[in-house]
């Protein structure tokens, strides 16, 4: 692009390669999803408010959706009962989470560290991953009524076994020349399960949190709609049933932030913990 | 075929010097599928001495480090390091691989000091870092030390697996093809760094390598392996003057020890 003028000119010069630049390349990331959402909603505003096509009941207008994003918004800054339902699905929800990594890491450790785990264990547990496990919501709500128990279990349920896999894979990354390395220093058992493949499994290990994570979310809200109680998938359910479409709208958007507040505390905790674990790594373990 | 002892003198008095690590009669079958990886190996490495072997894959040179590094029993045979017999893994036995495989979250510095730590605790470690500042010199990477693996060059990842090899003083080497995964250029430099470090160190040092130029620049003796089963077929002294440069290998002499090797295993590989 920096191309001096006399250079094509120059009789010498017989090819000039100008490289251009893609024009999504010269727009700033967050100017570019701006334009995107701009679009998407003078689109939504002319098929809903502008235009009549779609029926209000199917999709509310983005102006009636944003004032009752606000109302919610109130009410959960206001501490109404919006924020009491999105309290008890904040609470399913680190519970769900706590109880599946612990799990999910214990028995990610019983399959990647021990044969017992590898030929015993892990073929029930490929069994009952391909299990719909939504389906298993009735007895949960049979054995734990229709409390937060019931809804704690299911998103558990659901969010254990990415973390299981993916500990067990992280276990085995430890490279060949690595297990020499820690044998040959006399390393037992213990320290290098801790030292060598706990570490070398790490990015996988978080790999699968950020899948348990989306999937506490689904789970806690699956639960919700199935055994009632005062969750924020309580609220939805309700309002759908009342044809109130914005209403679920502006708080499936809010779910949104719960979701996303889980995955980025995830992912922040990775980054701190993981901090080698950027671009390649030449003269490292490769 | 030569089976005098060796060659070239490190320690410069001219009196024999004491074998370090001896080898009697050793073998090594696999119990899994049989297969007699190695048969009758005898070898002897004296102090200072550099000693490869070279030979085609499958030829048990690996095999026979693994056993000499104390990471896999011998089936039958003496294997003796320092006057005690090598049962498993020791810190007086120094060890490097085909990768650096420096723990990329640790420094450079810690890595070094991990040999200790792990078998003498962090205390230890902490008590070594003078001594592993000081390899780090040695190797020409004293400004790294607090440097994390993932910023160092494959050259340089090589030199701190060098120095975490010499920090608890071992007395012998066992290098398993160390520099395979570098560039040609960076991988003459590093042979010649090696020899210069192991002069330094009056190391004793066992190369395994399938590099036949890298094998004669770099000891004073190789083992000519060949498989199927795995034995030491010839020893050949190498009689190029110390210390040893890289213009060598275009001096006639080289290339008589190089075809002389080659023919030795390509007549094996052609059966």
């Amino acid at each position: 692009m920096t191309l001096s003028p006399n250079l094509k000119d120059d009789p010498q010069v017989d090819t000039v390669w100008v490289e251009h630049v893609a024009l999504i390349d010269s727009i700033p990331r967050w100017l570019a999803m701006l334009g995107l959402a701009v679009v998407v909603i003078v689109i939504w505003d002319l098929a809903t408010a502008r235009l009549g096509w779609v029926s209000p009941i199917i999709l509310p207008s983005p102006g009636e959706t944003f004032s009752d994003l606000i109302f919610v918004g109130k009410n959960l800054l206001s501490g109404g009962y919006m924020l009491t339902a999105l309290w008890t699905t904040t609470r399913t929800v680190f519970w769900a989470f706590l109880i599946a990594t612990a799990i999910g890491f214990s028995l990610g450790v019983l399959v990647g560290e021990t044969k017992f785990g590898e030929r015993a264990v892990m073929p029930y547990l490929v069994a009952i991953d391909t299990m719909p496990k939504v389906a298993f919501a009735p007895l949960f709500i049979a054995w734990l009524g229709f409390d937060i128990a019931s809804k704690v279990a299911l998103a558990a349920f659901i969010a254990t076994f990415p973390i299981v896999v993916s500990t067990a894979a992280g276990f085995y990354a430890a490279s060949e020349n690595e297990r020499m390395l820690f044998k040959a220093m006399g390393a037992s058992r213990w320290q290098t399960l801790i030292r060598l493949k706990l570490m070398t499994g790490l990015p996988y290990i978080f790999t699968g949190l950020k899948i348990a994570s989306v999937g506490v979310m689904a789970g806690a809200i699956t639960g919700e709609f199935l055994g009632g109680g005062k969750g924020f998938g309580a609220l939805i359910r309700e309002s759908a049933s009342m044809l109130d479409t914005p209403r679920v709208f502006s708080l499936i958007l809010y779910l949104s932030l719960l979701g996303l507040a889980l995955f980025f505390l995830v992912a922040l905790v990775e980054k701190r913990l993981v901090f080698w674990n950027k671009a390649d790594r030449p003269g490292g373990v490769g | 075929m030569t089976m005098a002892g060796p060659s070239h003198l490190a320690a410069g008095p001219a009196e024999q010097p004491r074998p370090v690590y001896q080898i009697e009669r050793l073998s090594k079958t696999y119990a899994r599928n049989r297969l007699t990886a190695l048969t009758d190996v005898n070898l002897a490495l004296h102090k200072g001495e550099f000693v490869s072997v070279v030979g085609s894959s499958g030829c048990g040179k690996s095999t026979l480090l693994k056993i000499m590094a104390g990471l896999l029993p011998p089936t039958t045979g003496r294997v003796v390091l320092e006057g005690q017999p090598v049962t498993g893994p020791r810190d007086d036995i120094g060890m490097m691989f085909q990768q650096a495989t420096l723990l990329p979250w640790k420094t450079t510095v810690q890595n070094i000091l991990l040999p200790i730590e792990m078998r003498k605790g962090r205390a230890a470690a902490k008590a070594a870092i003078p001594r592993a500042t000081e390899l780090l010199q040695l190797v020409g990477l004293g400004d790294f030390a607090n440097v994390y693996p993932g910023e160092l060059s494959g050259g340089m990842a090589q030199r701190a697996s060098i120095c975490r090899m010499l920090i608890s003083n071992p007395a012998v080497l066992l290098l398993d093809e160390p520099f395979s995964a570098l560039d040609e250029l960076t991988r003459d430099f590093m042979n010649m760094e090696l020899q210069r470090i192991c002069a330094e160190q009056h190391a004793t040092a066992f190369l395994v390598t399938h590099s036949l130029a890298e094998a004669v620049i770099l000891s004073d003796r190789i083992l000519v392996m060949k498989p199927r089963p795995g034995r030491i077929v010839e020893e050949i002294l190498i009689d190029l003057p110390r210390p040893r440069q890289l213009e060598m290998i275009n001096t006639p002499r080289f290339g008589e020890i190089v075809a002389h090797i080659r023919d030795l295993l390509g007549k094996e590989a052609f059966q």
